[in-house]
């Protein structure tokens, strides 16, 4: 059994008294070494539970635990420790003046001896295939290194969990690639917990699980697969299908039987393979 | 969608004048600011300009980007020549001009005026050529560390100074953008009466301030969550260390120093 | 009005350190009322490339027609506010740009810069906010109340408003969920159908590539890359992918099925229900041709 990393318990949230709530009695568990992934169109809360377990914002109702500690006022520092966060937006959250200076912030607010930065500098940015850009300003960075960087000022702080915060919203295909290749190799080699927040399908797959938002409340938790086979009703609550499962769908109504809904091209391709030799 | 505007105009560079520290710079052009009153004679005139070239030359920044630099600033220079010859009347008069007689001692001073005000740019524009922002900002920080007893702000200042620097860019891209939207929905932003102008500033800085509205709410979200919690028991990345080369530095200067008030005219 | 690039050149900061290309001996030609999708990386010029369809770049060398407007480094068309009038462009994020206390203000402004009178702009303004599917009621509001997608749709309205020929379109759902994506893009097309608007997408979606355009632009480092209708383009996936660009996932499923099966199905932008048929067939080894 998983040690339990992140747990809210009956959580409701609004912004104010007047404002309708954002979230609604959430309650979920997230465990150490664990893989989830939150999607949920624009709205429907999901980027509020990533501030909420930052202790960026406090919730009126229910609890937030992290490593069995409350998030309030006293611990909020304390648990920023164990939380690292990319935020949506590459230019909002880079401070430096340079590459390094950025790294270092996070190390410097903790008061991590100047020796220590400098190492853990070379070993986060080499771990983000940054390494060439350690004095480059950010204005020379495309948004998708910006993001790297980001990433790897978290992994300088070691936390027990990595949110991305809608972290690929604002990069072209080509830099969402590259940060979800760095993020997932991170979080098998250093058996980190990852949280991404998205409303892009096709970053959900590698997820070990899912958590679908709808209207500040959880609309499902499953593995990616059993999302997936839930066609009709994601397009329902605003999200996108993946190209393998609306072809999936298609061939089911021409009368070829998989055996079980595919995650990628790669399981299609071998169950059609299969039915071929058959014939 | 490179950046065509560097503040201070920095060029990159590893000469030995990049490489000194930002305090022995800026004590050092703080002073030459002061010495430069001191001289009154073609030598030691001479002496101040060699200096003020050999750091040019040292520094390795091309000549012509320097001199580029200082366009509109020659402007200035020609103006307060022509006036001191006009308005000063000591010396002989060396030529007439229908009723304006041109005095020796006018264009003595308006030479010495012009050298001075030359040197004083050059050294200053050195001074930004050959440090990046964030480098003077630490210097400054550092020089006025002391400060920090009278419960003045340093850290906090350094660090809005360093965090808007780093911004510049991003801001100007941003009000490129803006500009560049709005000039499709029709304003002319460079003819037109005055006042129809000023009102076309108004979309470009509503948008703006909207934006660097909500980039601060950002960035004070993400440093709160990157654990920044004020100057106290924060350690520091970057270090200024003095070199030899510093000290050599200091050293060159005091000769300097020297060598002026020895060849300067007393009494 | 029909666009044409020849030979265009663009240089930024001539003379100086910083001096590059970013755009590089470009020629096209989109004829009037076609579906464009211009696709690139980030860099590859394609920002640049729009700046000068309504001269707010000219180029450095080479020539740029739209419709009757000449541009070149020499020669500015006087009337530049007309062209720009009948050449409107939505700037990616184009929620920034709004300004006006309110919304039916802010979709007005572009109108009045160009000088059409009240009446029309109140009847203009009408028709934009429908255009976008947003409701009348909302007209008198701030913009800034909304949610960032229905800002997106006033900005868009007030581009509307200048009832342009040609629309230009820079990645116009960057940032917004899949519906949100869905609904600006089926917008669009709806408005290039009924309103004959010549619509240039720059896009990074090869998907929306494949949906819309009839034709598609291929830029690399400044330079035109590749040319043609999607199965032109498409079919090429070894080249696109020397450049690091991707193809549409159902191209890229098609070279992976032939490789797995041995089997061959052609890309010719097939639906969803006729790509299920034609596998079907291979699959249960239905000759195709009876």
């Amino acid at each position: 059994m998983r040690r339990e990393l992140i747990e809210f318990r009956n959580v409701s949230f609004r912004y104010d008294e007047q404002s309708p709530w954002v979230l609604k009695d959430l309650s979920f568990t997230i465990y150490e070494g664990e893989f989830v992934a939150i999607i949920g169109h624009n709205g429907s809360g999901k980027s509020t539970i990533a501030k909420l377990v930052n202790g960026l914002l406090f919730p009126q109702e229910g609890e937030i635990l992290i490593n069995g500690i409350i998030v309030n006022e006293e611990t909020i520092w304390d648990i920023r420790r164990e939380v690292g966060m990319v935020f949506q937006n590459p230019d909002n959250q880079f401070v430096g003046a340079t590459v390094q200076d950025d790294v270092a912030f996070g190390m410097e607010n903790r008061g991590i001896p100047r020796e220590e930065m400098v190492k853990r500098i070379e070993e986060t940015l080499q771990a983000v295939q940054m390494s060439d850009y350690r004095l480059t300003e950010p204005h020379r960075l495309s948004g998708g290194q910006k993001q790297r960087v980001a990433i790897a000022s978290v992994l300088a702080i070691s936390p027990k969990v990595l949110i991305l915060d809608e972290a690929t919203a604002m990069l072209d295909p080509k830099g969402r690639k590259e940060i979800m290749g760095t993020v997932s190799e991170l979080s098998e080699q250093r058996g980190l917990s990852l949280i991404t927040i998205t409303h892009d399908l096709a970053e959900v797959v590698q997820a070990e699980r899912v958590i679908v938002m709808n209207q500040g409340e959880i609309w499902e938790e499953a593995t990616p697969r059993e999302i997936f086979s839930k066609r009709n009703e994601l397009r329902d609550i605003g999200l996108d299908v993946p190209f393998v499962a609306i072809l999936a769908e298609g061939l089911k109504q021409v009368d070829l039987k998989l055996t079980k809904e595919p995650l990628n091209q790669e399981e299609l391709l071998e169950e059609l393979w299969i039915l071929h030799s058959k014939t | 969608m490179n950046n065509s505007l560097i503040i201070g105009q920095y060029v990159p560079g590893n000469s030995l004048i990049h490489r000194l520290d930002p305090r022995t710079k800026i004590t050092i052009i703080f002073f030459f600011v002061f010495i430069v009153f001191f001289a009154n004679n073609v030598l030691s005139y001479g002496i101040l300009v060699a200096f003020a070239l050999t750091a040019m030359l040292t520094s390795k920044v091309p000549v012509r980007f320097i001199m580029k630099g200082l366009t509109p600033v020659w402007f200035l220079i020609i103006f307060t020549f022509i006036l001191h010859l006009f308005v000063t009347k000591e010396g002989t008069v060396v030529f007439e001009l229908g009723i304006f007689k041109f005095y020796s001692g006018g264009i003595i001073q308006g030479f010495a005026i012009s050298i001075r005000f030359f040197l004083l740019i050059l050294v200053t524009s050195l001074l930004t050529l050959t440090t990046t922002p964030i480098e003077i900002t630490d210097g400054i920080e550092d020089m006025l560390h002391p400060l920090k007893r009278f419960k003045f702000p340093v850290h906090e200042l350094a660090l809005m100074m360093s965090i808007s620097l780093r911004f510049i860019p991003t801001l100007m891209q941003e009000t490129d953008k803006i500009s560049k939207a709005q000039a499709s929905r029709g304003v002319d932003f460079r003819t037109g009466p005055l006042k129809e102008r000023v009102k076309a500033v108004v979309p470009l800085l509503v948008p703006l301030f909207i934006s660097a509205f909500k980039r601060a709410e950002e960035l004070a979200m993400a440093m709160e969550a990157r654990g920044y919690q004020g100057g106290d028991n924060r350690t520091k990345l970057r270090e200024l260390k003095v070199t030899k080369l510093d000290i050599m530095g200091y050293l060159i200067f005091i000769l300097v120093v020297a060598i002026l008030f020895l060849t300067r005219t007393y009494g | 009005m029909d666009i044409t690039f020849k030979n265009v050149t663009y240089i930024y900061q001539r003379n100086s350190p910083f001096e590059h290309k970013a755009v590089d001996g470009l020629s096209f030609h989109i004829p009037s009322g076609s579906f464009v999708a211009i696709i690139g990386h980030t860099g590859s010029g394609k920002s640049t490339l729009i700046q000068h369809l309504n001269g707010l770049t000219a180029p450095s060398e080479g020539e740029v027609h739209i419709g009757d407007f000449k541009l070149t480094n020499e020669e500015k068309p006087k009337n530049m506010k007309e062209l720009r009038s009948r050449v409107g462009v939505v700037f990616q994020y184009p929620e920034h740009q709004l300004f006006e206390e309110t919304i039916a203000k802010d979709i007005a402004f572009g109108p009045e810069n160009f000088g059409v009178d009240q009446k029309e702009i109140e009847r203009r303004t009408k028709e934009v906010i429908r255009q976008v599917h947003l409701p009348e009621e909302l007209l008198d509001r701030s913009p800034f109340d909304l949610s960032g997608g229905q800002k997106r749709r006033v900005a868009i309205a007030g581009v509307l408003a200048i009832q342009p020929e040609v629309l230009v379109l820079d990645e116009p759902t960057a940032g917004l969920d899949p519906r949100g994506q869905k609904e600006i893009m089926d917008m669009f097309y709806e408005l290039h159908q009924q309103e004959g608007l010549t619509t240039i997408l720059v896009t990074h979606s090869m998907e929306d590539a494949l949906k819309y355009a009839d034709h598609i632009l291929i830029l690399n480092k400044g330079k035109k890359f590749m040319e043609g209708t999607a199965v032109d383009v498409f079919s090429q996936r070894e080249a696109l992918q020397s450049v690091q660009l991707d193809v549409p996932e159902v191209v890229e499923f098609l070279i992976k099925f032939e490789k797995k099966i041995g089997k061959q199905i052609p890309f010719h932008n097939q639906s969803m229900k006729e790509l299920a048929e034609e596998i079907r067939q291979v699959v249960k080894g239905v000759d195709e041709h009876e």
